[in-house]
């Protein structure tokens, strides 16, 4: 299975990971559209990313959340019915929604673009064994 | 047994009214004709003055059933409807809560107008099929299912061809019948009894969902006051509707945003705190039953004691076990309070389906109670086979356990014997014989089953006319009032509570006032009108939820962490952070500004109809307003003794001295002076309520509140009296 692997020493807080998702998923180039957020916490940074647990895909009344071929949760649009429960019981908060665009709730899906667009090699997609 | 093909007897489409800003602004009349298969279907408009003065949900209910029937319509007439409508709020998604419907109607138990409310997915699926309400009219000439196909927008009436009377079985049936696939199974919802409507008065409706995890079907209830039977009476098996697709934005409202941000923000809050307060998630409304007895409020032994030394045995650790855990148990998307519990692959021991292995619905409190502690059975497994067998026959487990527990007294004073009750020993905790009372309620098996099947303010005409029980012994120790069988609190310590039961609008449930702890435990009502503002504000502030489709819940069950620090008193009774929720999700819902004081008169208006729906019925007066001794405090000795520095002391308190009197005496004392209270606290809300000494609402009140219509106008002119008349401060 595909995660990010955060170096969170390594993060200046430019954001180019936010741009790159935002625009790469919603086309829009907004950092309050990412699946990836960097905070900053009294000058440090800290990276909210979802990191597969699963833990949402039981909490979610209609089973539109689930694991794809990869071990990737995926939201299942057509399933969802934008309860957002999956959003407040998220363990690390990394489930996110945006009411001007969409009901449905998105999180991040390992495509690895925030990755690439990261200057510093704070953000690295890893492969890992498949969760449980 | 699969069901066959049923037969259509009528068809009609429609086009579909759009939602806007939470209403479809259209009804559905389903007329049945009058035994002749004359079905009649219509669309009506929803004018603005129903919206104004009676907002939705419960209001709607009430407003299209006093234009159905008149002055002298019986429960059994064909006028009388069964109106379900779900409200504003009702089919949003993103906060916990909003899926509820309530259903109006003519109440067999209460001869006068009755509201139940119940979750599943039919209130949300016919608001999205185009209608704020569903009105069904009339009796049906053979035994039909009602089919509301909100997908190709059209009404059918079919021909039952169930083979079973009973709630799981027709529910399955038809969650099967009209699901495409097992996919599509969630896309339905269907309203159905069971066979003890036939006779019994305390039947109520079972309202379903699809569990995908379960692969089940889910049936909650709005299990008071008889609705089952009134749906049994018209010749209805079921009405079933379908809705496949629907939005997060499916009710229209202005502002998605805030409803979005609110819900996300409850949600995480049940999440991280939900365990270490209420635990609904894990027990649901059975974590009540030790808080209670720790407060001497648990019923036991009708109502007699308010603990018991076999709690442990039915708390909620034991429930917790018994329950599945982990799994989404909202009964309409987005209540992650999630305190529909179940529990599975339980292996039923007696009746028509023992030995099969079913998802049992519940127990929640009141069953854990009802048909628990106060029948004197501390077994949870005997609880859940006898909630199982309740919901499945349609019996209504609160009315169920209350009757069951006034007869248990009955028999063990000697009223009746057990040639009366053909052989069962209708003692407290006796087992075998009380779940076999169940099942002959049900069959209607002799005439103590049904009697007894009417609910305790019939029932006990019947014993006392037919076996010769003392009606004064049976009225002093019944806990019903206004036809209607007390839920499940002992309230004789609490005197708000006596009018949080006996001055409602529809009789002792819970739904109106739970002034308890308010009362008792942190004694913040102090004076008689202090109790009569609480007796006023609550029942109005609670009322509101009836409105708009909401369930209370997850309005106090979770509350924020700093609630008590903020705020003080009755004001953090309130939880005003939640309490805002409603406010600003009611504007992002219709766009119309809303405050505490406009919350407050949207529930009056219609709190006032509906007592004066009840005094257009025969009944709606201050005579109906009876509270019995049990309700007010000790009736025999074992109780007092129970307690006795305890009630001591609380006689005491009235300045009487109590050396060298008999326990006997003490009693009649107590009673005399209690008596004499609920008559002061009954003037002083009376007034409150802006009523006149004969509990009739003043031609100035319905002024006031905009519900001065002619029909209105001229019912209450006939009644008010001005020697009823309180002077004017």
């Amino acid at each position: 299975m595909k995660v990010l692997q955060l170096r969170t020493e390594k993060c200046v807080q430019c954001g180019e990971c936010m741009s790159a998702c935002s625009k790469a998923w919603f086309k829009e180039d907004n950092p309050a559209l990412s699946r990836i957020k960097i905070e900053n916490k009294a000058t440090y940074p800290n990276i909210n990313v979802c990191n597969q647990c699963g833990a949402c895909i039981e909490i979610c009344p209609t089973k539109a959340l689930e694991r794809d071929a990869n071990g990737i949760v995926q939201v299942r649009k057509d399933k969802c019915t934008s309860c957002l429960m999956c959003v407040g019981f998220c363990p690390s908060a990394s489930m996110f929604f945006n009411a001007a665009k969409q009901t449905e709730p998105f999180k991040c899906i390992s495509c690895g673009i925030c990755a690439k667009a990261c200057p510093t090699g704070a953000l690295e997609l890893l492969t890992t064994p498949e969760s449980k | 047994m699969e069901m066959k093909e049923m037969k259509l007897l009528s068809e009609w489409s429609y086009e579909p009214a759009k939602i806007q800003r939470g209403y479809a602004n259209e009804t559905l009349y389903v007329g049945l004709g009058n035994k002749d298969g004359n079905y009649k279907f219509e669309k009506r408009p929803v004018s603005e003055d129903m919206k104004e003065n009676f907002t939705g949900g419960r209001g709607f209910g009430l407003k299209l059933l006093w234009d159905a029937v008149k002055e002298g319509t019986k429960w059994d007439d064909p006028e009388n409807e069964l109106v379900i409508a779900g409200g504003p709020f009702c089919g949003i998604t993103q906060y916990p809560g909003t899926g509820k419907s309530y259903t109006v109607f003519l109440s067999p138990a209460t001869k006068q107008t009755y509201n139940s409310n119940a979750g599943g997915y039919f209130g949300p699926f016919l608001k999205f099929s185009g209608f704020d309400a569903l009105e069904v009219q009339g009796k049906a000439d053979r035994p039909v299912v009602v089919f509301i196909d909100g997908d190709n927008f059209k009404v059918q009436i079919f021909e039952s061809t169930l083979e079973d009377n009973n709630a799981y079985y027709i529910s399955e049936e038809l969650h099967d019948y009209f699901a495409k696939d097992e996919q599509d199974k969630r896309t339905i919802s269907v309203i159905s009894t069971g066979m003890a409507a036939k006779t019994s008065y305390i039947v109520g409706l079972n309202f379903s969902f699809y569990d995908v995890r379960r692969k089940a079907v889910r049936l909650k209830q709005a299990g008071r006051g008889g609705g089952g039977t009134v749906l049994c009476d018209k010749n209805i098996a079921a009405i079933v509707v379908k809705r496949t697709k629907f939005t997060g934005i499916e009710n229209d409202p202005v502002d998605v945003e805030t409803i979005m941000k609110a819900g996300a923000s409850l949600h995480k809050r049940i999440h991280d705190h939900d365990n270490e307060q209420c635990q609904m998630r894990a027990a649901g409304t059975a974590h009540l039953t030790e808080i209670m007895d720790d407060y001497e409020l648990l019923p036991v032994h009708n109502y007699k004691y308010g603990s018991h030394k076999d709690i442990g045995n039915i708390s909620s650790h034991e429930y917790i076990k018994l329950f599945s855990q982990g799994t989404a148990d909202g009964c309409w998307y987005g209540c992650s309070l999630a305190c529909a519990k179940a529990v599975d692959h339980f292996p039923l021991q007696t009746g028509p389906w023992k030995g099969k292995e079913v998802v049992v619905d519940g127990p929640e409190y009141e069953t854990a109670a009802g048909l628990g502690s106060n029948v004197g059975i501390f077994d949870p497994h005997w609880t859940i086979e006898a909630n199982f067998y309740a919901d499945h026959y349609g019996l209504d487990t609160i009315s169920l356990g209350t009757t069951m527990a006034w007869v248990c007294e009955c028999y063990e004073l000697g009223l009746i014997n057990k040639e009366n009750t053909h052989g069962l020993e209708m003692t407290f905790g006796n087992k075998k014989d009380l779940m076999e009372l169940i099942h002959r309620i049900a069959n209607a098996a002799d005439d103590f089953a049904v009697a007894t099947g009417w609910g305790i303010e019939a029932a006990r005409e019947y014993y006392s006319k037919n076996y010769g029980a003392d009606l004064e012994v049976m009225k002093k120790i019944g806990m019903v009032c206004q036809g209607l069988e007390a839920s499940e609190y002992r309230c004789q310590e609490s005197m708000a509570q006596w009018g949080g039961y006996f001055l409602t609008l529809k009789g002792p449930q819970h739904d109106e006032a739970w002034l308890i702890f308010m009362d008792m435990v942190n004694k913040q009502l102090p004076t008689y009108e202090d109790k009569a503002e609480a007796l006023y504000f609550f029942p109005c502030f609670r009322l509101w939820f009836s409105l708009h489709g909401l369930c209370k819940l997850p309005w106090n069950d979770i509350e924020p962490v700093d609630n008590s620090i903020k705020y003080k008193g009755i004001e953090a009774a309130r939880v005003p952070e939640h309490l805002n929720n409603y406010l600003n999700i009611y504007t992002a819902i219709t766009g119309k500004p809303l405050d505490r004081d406009g919350m407050i008169l949207q529930s009056e208006k219609v709190y006032n109809f509906e007592r004066i729906f009840n005094l257009r019925m025969g009944k709606g007066t201050s005579k109906f307003h009876e509270a019995p001794d049990r309700g007010l405090g000790p009736v025999w000795e074992d109780e007092w003794m129970a307690r006795p520095d305890y009630f001591d002391t609380k006689l005491k308190e009235f300045g009487e001295e109590i050396e060298g009197k008999s326990v006997k005496e003490k009693i009649t004392l107590l009673q005399k002076h209690r008596r004499a209270q609920w008559e002061q606290l009954k003037a002083a809300v009376y007034k409150r309520r802006g009523w006149n000494k004969n509990g009739i609402p003043t031609l100035k009140t319905v002024k006031r509140l905009g519900i001065d219509y002619p029909e209105v106008v001229a019912l209450l002119e006939k009644h008010l009296k001005p020697e009823d008349e309180f002077e004017e401060e």
